[in-house]
């Protein structure tokens, strides 16, 4: 019960946010599933559960009282994240490590909720990518979707090695990055098996669903057009002035929005309060930098996509540039003392 | 009826208004409590000082404190009686504060001091003024600042527009719009005499339009006047749209920053309940004696009444027959309002509200949870400040920081904790840090003046030496020239035999007190 002022409180709750952001996923992940597979849904699976006992592990360990921390959602909205970043068909111990980097070293050991600097996913798809480079990178064939071969991969011991074939995205950087192919970005997009006419066959229409369920966050005021704007925004010049340029060598903007995980970043990722600017100028920094890295990092790196580290690597600035970003306060913006209107 | 391009302020919040309830029912007149406890402490300012003792006899409106310095005004019996004393009493304040308060015995016949109207136009400004402070007149809008200090300007703040203040933003609230609909005339006559006063130009009022009577009673009633141009303008319904800040921000587009006033930019704010109270005071010459409250929430009979400052506030809150799970009670609003320690404690002028709240009204927050960032806080903030950084550094006691990011720029409306998700009491947080850097403020200026004084000390006890020094060595000089001068033997002997004596002196008077 208030004993002061304000008694009136709007029904609003950490858990309802992070239900919506889940909720916000759903569009993108029924696609995802109707491309790749149920092997999407165990990978959520084993996420989710890894991350609820690692919650309530680190709580008990904490001594922070469990249920209604472990009720807040923040943790599944991790694991969704993590899971929804590796490929489907990734070994079982491979996802329940990533999410427990996630939750254990970039959460609570940074003092968990609402305490990480770093975005929990993002330090566990680093980590990963680092750590097994080569299973991070296979995915499933687009439209190969049998169950049982699919748990094989993820809880046997066999590779799947006849279907397992490069995202679109790395498969371009691959062959652009090999000097005697002589490829060109029209001639790997129009050759390959993998690629659609977009962002890569099945990749463009998982990307909607996750443009229609951050829209939804939008209107539903869990989160502020900044963010998405400006990195999809920045995404979209960065890529758009080298495809001029140099349209043999870089893909246009279309494919660099509707591939990897462009949008995912755009509307779950970049948007964490957490670990990203808050102000509304901050936002657009953070989110154009984060953009501008992504591009750099999938153009010019060695990573399959540069969302997770360039997330980092803006996470990193981001006391600067809040620091720096203040917006003005009431009265204080240089219109004070004006002539009143009539 | 809008013709005027209005501004916008960023932020607010819009909880459900619950106006409806008490805005239906006719004003009331509460009956006359037996006892009345007025408080000497009712305005901003300082208290004012008692001028009855025990056993006097009081007339209705009679002064009995006049006022206790330049920040503070009269206060007048609400009714005939006799004074019981002047006794300490809990006075509204959310800790149930103890103030020394002149206590009444009604005789129940209400019988007036002599009073009378006087033409404002004929005086002198500065004599209205002293005539509101002598009236006891203060804002009704719940800071109680006397009015006559308000209307006094520096001779370089040239009032331009006088804004009254009818937007009652706080939800369930409803006195301003009663008193709106039923006296618009009294209150645009107070307004001309304020605008008089300070010299403005205009009038413009400020509704929130989700008062339709109100700004339909207003606006007839300026419509029939001549004189200054009166606007009364609805403007969006939006807490805390009655700010004065944000009320001056809509309807002029002026912001005004941390430590200036309206007068600075050539506004001055009036709640229409002190317009009407002004009025009051110089057109017929009744001092503030009793008030406009609104007496709902979670009660059978909401409504609004006018209430003799000093009625219990218990007797009041019977009046509007709360329910059996009424489990406080705030004066104010739900949103800047304050749970009352006790309802022993008087009605005073600044008491606009009793609202009667219960568990299923105000259902208890769920737990606190840490801060995620999400940035409701500062997206809902009418100030544009950044709720979540102050919060951080509020917790942390690193006030400074906590100042950097425009702390005393708050004006605790509540629309951060209302928003935030996290559930955090965020006002709280403001309310601690503010106070604790005023005590620490405090605590530096003693130190600072004690530092002041020693150094001081210093400085004279090292002047004094110097003097000494300088005394001694021009006496030596002296003593040498003489010396000098003295051509025999005999001459120097006997100067040094007489400073030998000297000196010698003061230990032949110490000897027997040495014993």
């Amino acid at each position: 019960m208030p004993s002061s002022s304000p008694f009136l409180r709007q029904p609003a709750s950490v858990q309802l946010v992070m239900l919506k952001v889940l909720a916000a996923l759903l569009p993108g992940i029924a696609i995802y599933i109707n491309f790749f597979g149920w092997a999407v849904v165990v990978q959520i699976a084993i996420a989710s559960v890894t991350a609820l006992l690692a919650e309530a592990l680190m709580l008990t360990i904490r001594k922070k009282p469990v249920r209604p921390f472990l009720a807040d959602g923040s943790a599944l909205v991790t694991a969704w994240l993590v899971a929804l970043t590796v490929p489907p068909i990734a070994p079982w111990w491979l996802t329940m490590l990533a999410v427990l980097i996630a939750i254990v070293i970039a959460k609570h050991l940074y003092g968990g909720l609402g305490q990480n600097p770093f975005n929990p996913a993002m330090v566990a798809f680093c980590s990963m990518i680092v750590a097994y480079p080569q299973l991070m990178s296979q995915w499933p064939a687009v439209g190969f979707t049998d169950f049982a071969a699919q748990i094989q991969a993820i809880f046997g011991q066999r590779h799947l090695d006849a279907i397992v074939m490069a995202t679109p995205l790395d498969a371009l950087r691959t062959a652009l990055h090999t000097p005697e192919a002589r490829a060109t970005v029209s001639g790997v997009l129009g050759s390959h098996a993998t690629f659609g006419n977009i962002g890569g066959k099945g990749w463009e229409w998982i990307a909607l669903g996750y443009l229609i369920g951050g829209l939804w966050l939008i209107q539903q005021r869990v989160i502020t057009w900044h963010v998405p704007a400006a990195f999809l925004g920045t995404l979209c010049l960065a890529s758009l002035l080298a495809n001029l340029a140099n349209p043999d060598q870089y893909a246009g903007p279309v494919f660099h929005m509707l591939t990897g995980g462009a949008m995912l970043g755009a509307f779950f990722i970049a948007t964490d309060p957490v670990s990203g600017s808050t102000t509304p100028r901050g936002k657009l920094i953070f989110a154009a930098g984060l953009a501008l890295l992504t591009w750099i990092i999938r153009v010019f790196g060695a990573y399959p996509d540069g969302i997770a580290f360039a997330t980092l690597l803006m996470n990193i600035c981001v006391p600067l540039i809040d620091m720096h970003t203040q917006p003005a306060v009431f009265g204080h913006k240089g219109k004070a003392g004006k002539e009143p209107q009539r | 009826m809008n013709v005027r391009e209005l501004f916008k302020f960023t932020g607010g919040v819009k909880p459900a208004s619950h106006k409806a309830e008490s805005n239906q029912a006719a004003i009331a007149v509460a009956p006359l409590s037996p006892v009345l406890t007025v408080p000497l402490r009712q305005n901003a300012g300082l208290a004012s000082r008692p001028l009855v003792q025990a056993g006097d006899k009081v007339l209705k409106g009679q002064i009995i404190a006049g006022p206790g310095g330049s920040i503070s005004v009269a206060i007048h019996a609400p009714t005939s009686g006799t004074v019981r004393g002047i006794e300490t009493h809990p006075i509204p304040h959310p800790s149930g504060l103890l103030s020394p308060c002149v206590v009444i015995e009604a005789d129940g016949e209400d019988r007036w001091i002599e009073h009378s109207a006087v033409d404002p136009y004929s005086l002198p400004v500065d004599e209205l003024r002293m005539r509101l402070r002598d009236a006891g007149v203060v804002g009704l809008g719940g800071a109680a600042f006397p009015s006559f200090v308000k209307t006094q300007h520096s001779p370089t703040q040239d009032i331009e527009t006088l804004i009254l203040n009818g937007a009652e933003c706080e939800p369930f609230i409803t006195c301003d719009d009663l008193l709106m609909r039923t006296k618009p005339d009294e209150i645009l006559d107070g307004a001309a005499i304020l605008a008089h006063i300070a010299g403005a130009k205009r009038i413009v009022v400020g509704i929130e339009d989700n008062k339709p009577e109100a700004v339909s009673a207003m606006s007839t009633a300026a419509a029939k006047r001549s004189g200054l141009p009166i606007e009364v303008i609805a403007v969006p319904t939006r807490y805390p749209a009655g700010g004065e800040k944000q009320l001056i921000r809509v309807l002029t587009g002026i912001e005004i920053p941390f430590g200036k006033l309206g007068p600075d930019y050539g506004v001055q704010c009036f709640n229409v309940g002190t317009a009407c109270a002004t009025a009051r005071a110089l057109l017929s010459g009744e001092p503030m004696i009793s008030r406009l409250v609104t007496v709902t929430g979670n009660v059978e009979r909401p409504g609004n009444f006018e209430v003799r400052i000093g009625t219990p506030i218990s007797d009041l809150l019977k009046l509007a027959e709360p329910k059996a799970d009424t489990d406080r009670t705030l004066m104010g609003g739900p949103m800047m309002g304050f749970a009352l320690p006790t309802l022993d404690a008087p009605l005073v002028k600044a008491t606009n509200c009793i609202l009667a709240g219960s568990k299923a009204m105000f259902p208890p927050p769920g737990p606190e949870m840490p801060c995620i960032r999400c940035g409701s806080c500062a997206r809902a903030c009418p100030m544009d400040l950044q709720p979540f950084e102050m919060f951080w550094f509020s917790r942390a006691k690193i006030l400074g920081k906590a100042q950097e990011y425009h702390l005393f720029d708050c004006i605790e409306c509540g629309c951060c904790t209302y928003v935030c998700p996290s559930r955090i009491p965020l006002v709280d947080y403001f309310r601690f840090a503010k106070s604790e850097i005023r005590a620490r403020e405090k605590e530096n200026e003693a130190a600072d003046a004690a530092r002041l004084r020693y150094e001081f000390r210093l400085e004279r006890e090292e002047r004094e030496k110097q003097e000494k020094a300088a005394k001694l060595a021009a006496k030596a000089a002296e003593t040498k020239a003489k010396l000098a001068a003295a051509g025999d033997a005999d001459e120097k002997k006997a100067l040094i035999a007489a400073a030998m004596a000297r000196t010698q002196e003061p230990k032949a008077e110490e000897k027997p007190s040495a014993e």
